[in-house]
C-alpha cells in the first residue's frame, strides 16, 4: 500500500547533470508515482469503512480514481497516503458504510 | 582515421569490380563479393537498399517525386522478396508517428517523404528525434508551396534544420543506395540514437537513372546486423516514454540530444571506416576535388556538386585554379572539417538551394560563415543560390560563380554577398 | 458475458499517485480499462490530455504497462506503427506472445485533431482498441470547447455571454463515424457502470481488428461539480437517456440497457455548473435545443437496435 519513504524524493534524485539523464526522458521505474503522497491533498475529510455493515461488493474499490481503495480476500482498506479525499466512494456505497469524516 | 576529408584529384565513374574475388586494398586481407550493375534511378536505389536492410517496418505515404520509392517497396512486399509490414497510412504525420511507434518497440524502420510532406510531419520530426528513434527517412527534396512547385529544391529539409535529425545529402544515385545502407548503421548505434534522413534532388536524382553497384545480399547482412534496441516497449520490462517534463529536467534532456547529434560525426567516421573496403568506394564527411592549390572553390550539397566539378576541370584546363567541397553531412554541421577544407583558398562561394527568407544569407551559407569565423579563417565568403523550385543549375551558371568567387579573390573585396543565380532580372 | 467486479484482477497497472483532480472520470476511465487485460500483455499509447500529462509528470509516472505518449493527435497513428512492429516481430519469432495494443486519448485528441489518424488507423483494420474518454471538453488547456461539447455547455471558448449562451452546435456521434469504418465492435460505456465499460473493452480487445469504445468520463473541475458525484453523473446521463449505452458488433446495433421511464434532463443538468445558465428563462431555447437532441437522439439509437419505441 504505502511506500516507505526514501530520505530524497524521486524528483530530487532524478536532478541529475545532463549526461546521467535517462535517454530521451524516459522513466525506467514503472509506477514510480507511488511515492509521492497525495493524500496531502485531503482537505477536511477522509473515508471511513465500518466493517461490520461491508458486504465486500467491490465497487469502492473499482471506482476510485486513485487506486487507493485496496482489495484484499477478506476486506477493503482505504490506502490515506493517496486518499485525495473525493468521496466518490462514500457516494457509491450501497450499503452505506463509508462515511467522509473530518481529520 | 581517414575517412573526415576524402580528397580526389581525379574523378572517375566507380568501376564495378570484377572477378569473383578482389581485395580492395592491398595488404588489408580482405575480400568481398562480386557487385551487381544494375540500371536504377535514385527512388529505386533507395528502396533497393531497404529491401537489403531488412526493415521491419516502412508507413509511407507517397508525394512527388518520392513516389517511385514506394510503390517499388510495395512490389518487393507484393512479391514476397521482404517480410516487412508495409503500413500504407493516411497522411506524412501519421506516417512518421507510425514510424515512431515502431521504433520504439524494437524494429528497425523507413519512411520517404517530400517537401509538404516534411513540412506537414515537423512537429512530429523533433518528437522523434526527442524520443530517440533511430528512423531512417528518405527525402526526395522538394521546394515548398505557396505557390505549389513539385520540382527540386533544398527549402524542405533546410527549414528542418533544427529538429535533431542527421542530414545526408547524396550527389549520385550510387550514394543514395551507399548512405541509406550506412544510415541504419549510424542510426541505430547506441551513442546516437537519432533519426537520419538522407536527402536526394527531386528530380534530378530521383528520376534520373544511372549505374548503380549493388552490393550481394549478405554482404549487407554482414554489414548491418539486425537492430539491437535498448530503449524500448517490452512487456517484460515496462518503461514510460514522452511524459510531461517540467523546466526542471527538460533543458537536460535536451542537452543530452545535442551531445548525440554530436557523437554522429564520429559515428559516421567509423561506419564510413567499416563500409568503405566491403564496398570498395571511398565515403567521408566532406569530399573535395582539387582543392590543393585552389584559390576559390564552390561548397554545395548534393548532385550540384557534379556540374560543378565538371565546370572545374574545365577552368582548370583554361588555367584557373579552382576547386569544389561537397558536403555528404550537413547535420550535425562539419565545421572543422570545412575550415581544414578552405585553409589554402582565398575565396569560397557556398552554391545552395533554398532561400532563407529575411536571414543575412542563405542556411548552409550561414553555417559555413561560422565554421569560418570559428576557425579565424581569413577566407572571403559569398553566397550563390541558384535552382530554385527546380530551376536547373547550368554549367554557365556555376562558371559565373567560380569567375565571381576568383574576383572576390583577387580583389579581398565581396560587393555581392548573395547572389541569386539563373533568375530573371 | 458481464464480467464481475470479483473476476477483475487486483493487478493495478495504474498506480496512485499520480495528480489527476480528485473524483476525475478520466482517472477511473483509465483504471478501468487496464482492468480489461485477457492474459496478454497491454502495450499502451496515449495522446497528449489530462490523462497523459499528469499521469507521467517526470520523473513519476503511474503506468505499469509499456507505454508511450509522442503527440496529441497521433494516439491512433502511434497504435498502427506499435501494433505492425509487433506482428512484425511475432513474425520473425523475436518474441513469443502476441500482445494486445490500447490507444487512450480525451475527446480532445479524437473527435477534433486526432479524426483523422483514428480513421486511417481503422480502416487499414489495425488489430487494437481505441479507447476514447469523453469528459466533453479539452479540459487539460483549460476547459475550452470541443467537437465532443454537447449542446448549451459553458466551456472557456463557449461561454456564457449577453449574447449567447454556451455551445451553440451538437455533439458528433463518434461511434457512428467508427462504425461507418466497417469495423467489428464500436461501443458506447460510462464510468458509471463500471462491469458494463470493463466487458466492452475486454470484447474490444478480443476482437481480431479494430474496435472504438467512447466513454463518458465526468470531469468535476470542467463541469464545475462535486468530485464525490462523478459516478452518479454518469450514471444519470445513461438513465435520462442522453448517453445510451449500446453496442455496434458487425454493423449491427444491440442496445445493452433500455430504460423504461428516462429520468427528466434536469436531473441531470442541474448536478453541472457547466449548465448553471440554463435554469434561467432566457435559456429556454437552448433547454428545447437539448431536449430535442436527446430526444431523437434516443429515438434514432432505438430505431438502429431494433427496439420498440417507447
Amino acid at each position: 500500500m504505502t511506500e516507505a519513504k526514501k530520505t530524497e524524493s524521486l524528483a530530487e534524485r532524478m536532478r541529475l547533470p545532463w549526461n546521467c539523464m535517462p535517454i530521451g526522458g524516459a522513466m525506467f521505474e514503472p509506477g514510480s508515482s507511488t511515492e509521492y503522497k497525495t493524500g496531502d491533498w485531503r482537505i477536511q475529510k477522509k473515508p471511513v469503512i465500518d466493517h461490520n455493515k461491508c458486504i465486500l461488493c467491490l465497487i469502492c474499490w473499482i471506482v476510485c480514481p486513485d487506486v487507493s481503495i485496496y482489495r484484499s480476500e477478506k476486506t477493503v482498506e482505504v490506502d490515506y497516503y493517496h486518499c485525495k479525499g473525493c468521496g466518490v466512494c462514500s457516494n457509491e456505497c450501497p450499503v452505506k458504510c463509508i462515511d467522509m469524516v473530518g481529520e | 582515421m581517414a575517412r573526415r576529408i576524402i580528397k580526389r584529384d581525379y574523378y572517375k565513374a566507380t568501376a564495378p569490380p570484377f572477378g569473383p574475388n578482389i581485395t580492395p586494398y592491398p595488404g588489408e586481407g580482405m575480400t568481398v563479393q562480386r557487385q551487381d550493375l544494375v540500371g536504377y534511378n535514385g527512388d529505386e536505389a533507395v528502396a533497393f537498399a531497404v529491401k537489403q536492410c531488412k526493415v521491419g517496418v516502412v508507413a509511407a505515404y507517397p508525394i512527388t517525386p518520392q513516389t517511385i520509392m514506394v510503390e517499388a517497396f510495395s512490389q518487393y512486399v507484393a512479391d514476397g522478396e521482404v517480410d516487412t509490414e508495409f503500413v500504407c497510412v493516411e497522411s506524412e504525420h501519421s506516417a512518421i508517428s507510425a514510424c515512431v511507434g515502431s521504433s520504439l518497440v524494437g524494429v528497425r524502420v523507413f519512411t520517404a517523404t517530400a517537401s509538404q510532406g516534411v513540412a506537414l510531419m515537423h512537429e512530429v520530426l523533433y518528437a522523434a528525434s526527442g524520443l530517440r528513434c533511430p528512423i531512417v527517412m528518405a527525402v526526395a527534396n522538394r521546394a515548398l508551396s505557396a505557390p505549389i512547385n513539385i520540382h527540386g529544391d533544398h527549402s524542405d529539409m533546410m527549414g528542418s534544420r533544427d529538429c535533431g535529425w542527421i542530414q545526408i545529402y547524396v550527389e549520385n544515385v550510387q550514394e543514395a543506395y551507399d548512405w541509406t545502407i550506412m544510415a541504419f548503421k549510424i542510426a541505430e548505434d547506441p551513442a546516437v540514437q537519432l533519426p537520419v534522413s538522407i536527402n536526394l534532388d527531386g528530380f534530378t536524382l530521383t528520376h534520373s537513372m544511372e549505374n548503380l553497384n549493388v552490393m550481394k545480399d549478405d554482404e549487407v547482412a554482414k554489414f548491418l546486423p539486425p537492430r539491437k534496441a535498448y530503449v524500448k516497449l517490452d512487456p517484460d520490462h515496462p518503461i514510460t516514454l514522452g511524459g510531461l517534463a517540467l523546466p526542471e529536467y527538460y533543458f537536460e534532456i535536451k542537452r543530452q540530444q545535442e551531445e548525440a547529434i554530436r557523437m554522429a560525426h564520429k559515428v559516421i567516421e567509423s561506419v564510413a571506416e567499416e563500409y568503405c573496403p566491403r564496398a570498395c568506394r571511398e565515403y567521408g564527411i566532406i569530399e573535395t576535388f582539387m582543392i590543393d592549390d585552389a584559390e576559390a572553390a564552390i561548397l554545395t550539397l548534393g548532385s550540384t556538386a557534379g556540374t560543378a566539378r565538371h565546370v572545374a576541370r574545365s577552368l582548370r584546363s583554361r588555367g584557373k585554379k579552382v576547386g569544389v567541397i561537397k558536403l555528404w553531412l550537413y547535420r550535425p554541421f562539419p565545421a572543422a572539417e570545412v575550415a581544414a577544407a578552405v585553409s589554402g583558398l582565398k575565396a569560397l562561394a557556398v552554391v545552395e538551394r533554398a532561400i532563407s527568407f529575411g536571414a543575412p544569407m542563405g542556411a548552409v551559407a550561414s553555417d559555413t560563415a561560422v565554421a569560418l569565423r570559428q576557425s579565424d579563417s581569413k577566407v572571403k565568403m559569398l553566397n550563390a543560390i541558384c535552382g530554385i523550385g527546380g530551376r536547373d543549375i547550368s554549367p554557365d551558371d556555376l562558371e559565373d560563380v567560380f569567375n565571381k568567387a576568383l574576383e572576390v579573390g583577387e580583389t579581398g573585396v565581396v560587393k555581392e554577398p548573395v547572389m541569386y543565380v539563373g533568375v530573371r532580372e | 458475458m458481464v464480467l464481475s467486479l470479483k473476476e477483475l484482477t487486483t493487478v493495478e497497472n495504474f498506480a496512485p499517485g499520480h495528480r489527476l483532480c480528485p473524483g476525475c472520470g478520466p482517472a477511473m476511465a483509465a483504471r478501468m480499462c487496464l482492468k480489461a487485460e485477457r492474459g496478454r500483455p497491454i502495450v499502451l499509447t496515449n495522446a497528449t490530455g489530462c490523462v497523459e500529462v499528469s499521469s507521467t509528470l517526470f520523473p513519476y509516472t503511474a503506468w505499469k504497462v509499456p507505454y508511450v505518449h509522442s503527440l496529441f493527435e497521433n494516439a491512433a497513428a502511434t497504435a498502427s506503427g506499435i501494433e505492425a512492429a509487433f506482428k512484425y516481430m511475432l513474425k520473425n519469432k523475436l518474441i513469443e506472445k502476441p500482445v494486445d495494443v490500447i490507444a487512450l486519448g480525451g475527446d480532445g485528441g479524437t473527435f477534433d485533431i486526432g479524426l483523422q489518424a483514428l480513421s486511417g488507423a481503422l480502416e487499414r483494420g489495425h488489430d487494437f482498441t481505441y479507447v476514447c474518454y469523453d469528459n466533453e471538453a479539452y479540459m487539460n488547456t483549460g476547459i475550452q470547447r470541443s467537437g465532443a461539447t454537447p449542446r448549451g455547455a459553458a466551456t472557456t471558448t463557449s461561454p456564457v455571454g449577453r449574447l449567447i449562451l454556451g455551445k451553440r452546435q451538437q455533439k458528433k456521434d463518434l461511434i457512428a463515424i467508427a462504425a461507418a469504418h466497417h469495423i467489428e465492435y464500436a461501443a458506447t460505456a460510462t464510468v458509471g457502470f463500471p462491469n458494463d465499460y470493463i466487458t466492452k473493452v475486454r470484447k474490444a480487445i478480443e476482437v481480431d481488428g479494430p474496435a472504438v469504445v467512447h466513454v463518458l468520463a465526468p470531469c468535476p473541475l470542467g463541469w464545475r461539480s462535486n468530485p464525490s458525484d462523478t459516478i452518479r453523473l454518469a450514471k444519470l446521463a445513461v438513465q435520462t437517456t442522453i448517453w445510451p449505452l449500446y453496442e455496434v458488433e458487425k454493423g449491427s446495433y444491440k442496445l445493452n440497457m433500455k430504460i423504461m421511464k428516462p429520468l427528466p434532463v434536469e436531473e441531470y443538468l442541474k448536478l453541472q455548473g457547466r449548465f448553471s445558465h440554463l435554469m434561467t428563462p432566457q435559456a429556454k431555447d437552448e433547454v428545447e435545443g437539448i431536449h430535442r437532441d436527446v430526444q431523437e437522439n434516443w429515438k434514432r439509437i432505438l430505431k438502429l437496435c431494433g427496439e420498440a419505441q417507447s
